[in-house]
């Protein structure tokens, strides 16, 4: 066995192929370009190519695929949301999720877990009564539980957290998932390049040429490329291409810090969430408790990450669960958020003719990956907003008609 | 631990303050239109870069303006607002 294993490493060809072409060399222009690499981007260009018919696509990543916030978020999938527009959405995107494994052939370690919204005080209760009765007036399975039901999920966890804020019930929204963040990416780059979308990694958007109000082409690191239509999917990069284009928007950037600790055997099975305690966690299928906490309290354009998150983020997991306090943090680092001011995304048109935005991710995009690359793909491809995205559309702002989510954000109001 | 200069109260820890959001100019809300009103409430050019924001001391209920650099979270200059910069206050910022 060592043997063979020396001889398939030294014999240098490796039977695992390539999940996408290594395209270095543009073509001089493309029916579409996608800024962004990331599961949005490549979603949508998958859905172009699949929906559409549109193959003569380009999708520019400044650094290598799913390696920016697709790569760091805390991978839970839900639909829980407040606004029965949001719940509508997010629960397109969990239908597209179920299916994905097998659409894109490859394992998405996709893991319905069950998802608990912690509330530690009766305006707390209140929201996820709220949210509760919306989701089921849409048709999406979420309902107030007590303390008794969360006991019996999670016996582990001390549901007085310490003393310090008592449990009082919770939003279970059996949904509620978590999957492999990086694969998402990965299988949608595979389909996409399969029906002829091209992926440039380490490709930078240097400037967006705009004439008469009309997009003419971007400027890249890797020379010019003409094209009529330009999706911007950057997440925290989304101001500096807006700048590019002078378009302003409300989103301002905020680092989102999570960590990872050491493998355990398995013990957690739901995904917890308590906007009290600024945590939510659940424990991947490497056995690694996953934990992401609340903003960076001001605009930061950066991915550093911090000890004050790390001692604040852990002090709380351990008035939640005691036991775990000799357990080690193996891994921390940070995104930079999107976030919104109704912490809504926003997508679809924009006063530029061929600039269409997928951006205002915040913390909860990954969610929302399949459903954005289909409904922004629609959007390109008839240059018409697709019904699913009308209330974030952009516009909405000036129009002064939010499309409020807060409430329904996992931590941090 | 990051700090911060309070212009009344001088260097505090960063845990101190509250961040108030950048600093712009307020339109005359009588005569602005709809739309200029609307870009003032939401609108922001979000780039990184050198900001003048708005931070509040919070033990000492102090709101001052601070300079900062967005992308490398370097403070360039506290004062009062109205009051012009101070020469040669360039921050700590590590």
């Amino acid at each position: 066995m060592a043997y063979q294993l020396l001889k398939y490493a030294l014999g240098g060809e490796y039977k695992e192929p390539r999940f996408f072409r290594d395209c270095q060399t543009p073509k001089k222009s493309y029916d579409a370009v996608i800024i962004g690499g990331g599961g949005h981007g490549l979603a949508a260009a998958y859905y172009l190519a699949k929906d559409h018919g549109i193959t003569n696509v380009a999708v520019l990543e400044k650094g290598y695929i799913g390696g920016g916030n697709t790569g760091r978020n805390t991978t839970i999938v839900r639909s829980n949301y407040l606004t029965p527009d949001g719940v509508n959405f997010y629960d397109a995107s969990v239908k597209l999720f179920e299916g994905l494994s097998t659409e894109l052939d490859i394992n998405l370690f996709y893991s319905n877990r069950g998802h608990f919204t912690l509330a530690h005080s009766e305006s707390a209760m209140r929201t996820m009564r709220w949210r509760a009765e919306v989701n089921k007036h849409v048709g999406v399975k979420s309902r107030v539980v007590g303390t008794d039901e969360i006991a019996k999920a999670c016996p582990q966890m001390d549901l007085s957290c310490s003393g310090k804020s008592p449990i009082q019930g919770a939003l279970y929204h059996e949904p509620g998932s978590i999957a492999r963040h990086d694969a998402v990416a990965w299988g949608y780059a595979r389909g996409a390049d399969s029906m002829g979308v091209e992926i440039f990694q380490n490709t930078e958007v240097q400037g967006i040429d705009i004439k008469d109000g009309q997009v003419q082409g971007v400027q890249t690191s890797r020379g010019y490329i003409s094209t009529g239509k330009v999706l911007s999917a950057v997440a925290g990069f989304t101001p500096r291409i807006c700048k590019m284009v002078d378009l302003k928007t409300p989103i301002v950037i905020h680092p989102l810090q999570a960590c990872v600790s050491e493998p355990m055997k398995p013990w957690l099975d739901t995904i917890l969430v308590s906007g009290s305690l600024h945590v939510y966690v659940s424990q991947s299928s490497r056995g690694e408790l996953v934990m992401g906490s609340s903003l960076d309290p001001y605009e930061f354009h950066s991915t550093r990450s911090t000890f004050d998150f790390v001692e604040g983020l852990t002090s709380h997991i351990v008035d939640m669960f005691p036991f775990l306090s000799n357990v080690k943090i193996v891994r921390q680092w940070a995104g930079m958020a999107d976030i919104t001011p109704d912490f809504a995304p926003i997508m679809g048109m924009t006063p530029i003719k061929g600039f269409y935005l997928d951006a205002g991710w915040g913390t909860w995009g990954f969610k929302a990956t399949p459903i954005s690359g289909k409904t922004m793909a629609h959007t390109l491809a008839n240059d018409k907003p697709h019904d699913l995205i009308h209330s974030f559309r952009l516009s909405r702002f000036e129009e002064y008609e939010l499309t409020g989510e807060k409430g329904a954000a996992s931590v941090g109001h | 631990m990051k700090l911060l200069n309070c212009p009344v109260n001088g260097v505090r820890p960063l845990s101190e303050f509250i961040f108030g959001g950048e600093c712009r100019e307020m339109p005359n809300p009588e005569t602005s239109t709809d739309l200029e009103w609307a870009s003032y409430v939401h609108y922001r050019d979000n780039a990184p870069g050198i900001k003048k924001e708005w931070w509040y001391h919070s033990p000492s209920g102090t709101w001052f303006i601070a300079e900062r650099n967005t992308l490398s979270d370097e403070v360039l200059s506290t004062y009062l607002h109205g009051k012009a910069p101070a020469k040669n206050t360039k921050e700590q910022s590590a």
